[in-house]
């Protein structure tokens, strides 16, 4: 054997191995993303394909309640579409992370390995959130056209692409959502991810503005109360469906000047939370 | 000091809810080059101490140094220099065997280049190269653990850290992986093992301690350990009943007895001097009116000692 000529010391300093650490992982999962392309593609586009086939074809067809005239379900198409790249950033973030996580903590183990990498732990927990928000670009990228040309003859969603808010918007949505995948799969066990889905997930999915717009929240109200409106606020993917109004149609949004500093404040607090769960579940 | 991989000073850990320390006050010195083995039974604080020294588990007190590195306060440089085969199975099962090795490289600041031409020749090395492409879900149990070493080896620690390496290993897996440690180790590669399995840590440790309850009993080569008992044979008799009359009569009447203990209906007894002892134990046994049902006769091993110090068996 010719394998060994021991480092007896460390010969980078804890930066430079951190930086190589950071850059090694990444490599490692965009790779696993290229060789599960197809896969991804599947599983990124099975839900909003279901979404606007069910709401955007059938439903005019059939001349369901959802928009049943035809003015009525382009501006409902309008509202859908944005709601839909919103909806899949989210769903990024929880498959790509929270999913993938509760496995390695669970029964692969794999965790086990990658904390070994030399770096602090908690960079490998960023790591995670930084391919799962390059995951959620390409969904969003991928998403959205299909969004926009899935429809009954005579529905059109009103698309117009503001690209300032497009490149800004769309990866702090996908920050956000990665790094709440990072508190969902830091927090729940593999037995739980059950509970998980149906808690926290689907509560999120349909309070969170995907189906109508926050603005038209208003009649919704208990006396003079505008619960509903209101309760959503606590809901981070409000501000990520708002974000993508805002972004992909010209149709009525939550003011801008909210959207951005509550995602970055989402952000930063799921982050934290799930960093500070990654090193508690990984140290003892 | 200087030749020490790894030294530990009073290190203490007490997990939170629990009273009992599960490492307690903890002295060690590995030194460069050596095979050292953490012997004892399941909570005996060896896991927790190879934990504490990759920086897993934060000692609540006390310093431990990896290549004379401080552990909690650079856990980053520390990983540097540390090669970790775990328990379970921590390969990669998205990626090929290759690449679970290529990755690794990347993972600790290896070149492209750097880390495809060393993936191939620990693949070589290690006998896994026909299963390059494969995905690890291929790997039988003793060749992912093979494929862990190699990838645990492939940064070049300064020490490579195996907790309970063959646990759940087939025989010939088992030896398999002996002969492989051994022969890194005789290229100069420090390995710390923890074990529970007496064989092992007599067959592959240069230096082993011998741990319970948190603390080192007893820390030596397997050879000292097993003179220290002042036995040079272990006779074991088996009996239908009146073991204690045995016992008492073979430590009165059979010469050069250093201990006797009887556990149910077995008796053995620690012996020097090993001199017709199979005749002349039988005769002891006749006159004292015991019949012998079974006898056999051994050297005394790591788990006599074991034994010796703590009053309980190792168990496998």
């Amino acid at each position: 054997m010719t394998t060994l000529r021991i480092e007896a010391h460390p010969t980078r300093s804890a930066t430079t191995a951190s930086r190589a650490a950071l850059a090694g992982l990444i490599l490692r999962d965009l790779t696993v993303l290229k060789k599960t392309f197809g896969e991804f593609v599947l599983r990124t586009l099975i839900q909003p394909f279901l979404l606007c086939f069910v709401f955007l074809y059938v439903f005019p067809k059939i001349g369901q309640a959802v928009g049943g005239s035809s003015a009525g379900a382009t501006g409902f198409a309008t509202i859908l579409v944005p709601g839909v790249v919103g909806i899949s950033i989210m769903f990024q973030g929880v498959q790509s992370i929270a999913l993938a996580m509760a496995q390695e903590f669970g029964f692969t183990r794999e965790i086990e390995d990658r904390v070994q990498a030399p770096c602090p732990i908690w960079l490998v927990a960023v790591s995670k959130v930084l391919s799962g928000s390059v995951q959620g670009v390409i969904a969003a990228a991928i998403v959205f056209p299909i969004a926009a040309v899935v429809h009954a003859a005579g529905v059109t969603a009103t698309v117009s692409l503001h690209w300032l808010e497009i490149v800004t918007l769309v990866p702090l949505a996908c920050v956000a959502m990665a790094s709440l995948g990072l508190v969902l799969g830091t927090s729940f066990e593999p037995r739980n991810i059950g509970l998980m889905f149906g808690f926290v997930v689907l509560p999120i999915t349909f309070l969170g503005g995907t189906y109508y717009p926050w603005t038209h929240l208003a009649p919704v109200t208990i006396g003079h109360v505008h619960w509903l409106q209101t309760l959503v606020l606590l809901n981070p993917l409000i501000y990520v469906n708002e974000g993508m109004r805002a972004a992909f149609t010209d149709a009525p949004h939550m003011h801008l000047y909210v959207i951005y500093p509550v995602l970055v404040g989402f952000a930063t607090l799921f982050l934290s939370i799930g960093l500070r769960n990654f090193r508690r579940r990984v140290l003892s | 000091m200087a030749d020490d991989v790894i030294v530990t000073e009073g290190l203490t850990k007490v997990y939170e809810g629990m009273d009992v320390p599960a490492v307690d006050h903890l002295d060690l010195e590995v030194r460069a080059g050596e095979v050292f083995g953490l012997l004892g039974p399941n909570g005996a604080g060896k896991t927790t101490t190879a934990g504490i020294l990759t920086t897993r588990v934060v000692p609540t007190a006390g310093r431990a140094y990896v290549a004379g590195i401080d552990v909690v306060r650079h856990p980053a440089l520390v990983k540097q220099v540390s090669g970790i085969v775990s328990q379970q199975n921590t390969l990669d099962r998205q990626l090929t065997v290759w690449e679970n090795l290529y990755f690794h490289g990347r993972l600790f600041g290896m070149g492209g280049r750097d880390s495809r031409a060393r993936a191939d020749e620990l693949l070589e090395t290690f006998s896994l190269s026909k299963w390059a492409k494969a995905s690890v879900y291929a790997l039988s149990g003793g060749m992912a653990q093979r494929l862990m070493v190699a990838r645990a080896i492939f940064h070049r620690p300064a020490v490579l850290f195996l907790d309970e390496p063959t646990a759940g290993l087939d025989p010939q897996s088992r030896l398999a992986l002996w002969g492989m440690l051994a022969e890194l180790n005789r290229e100069g590669q420090t390995v710390v093992l923890t074990t529970h399995y007496m064989e092992e840590a007599d067959q592959l440790c240069d230096r082993v301690a011998i741990m319970d309850h948190g603390h080192v009993l007893a820390l030596d080569t397997p050879d000292a350990l097993k003179r220290s008992t002042g036995a040079d044979t272990i006779l074991t008799v088996k009996v239908d009943r009146d073991g204690e009359r045995l016992a008492s009569a073979l430590a009165r009447d059979l010469g050069g007895v250093v201990s006797t203990r009887v556990a149910g209906d077995v008796v053995t007894v620690q012996v020097r001097g090993a001199e017709r002892l199979v005749p002349r134990t039988v005769d002891v046994a006749e006159s004292a009116g015991v019949a012998v049902l079974d006898l056999a006769v051994a050297e005394p091993s790591l788990e006599t000692v074991f034994i010796n110090l703590t009053g309980k068996e190792l168990r496998e």
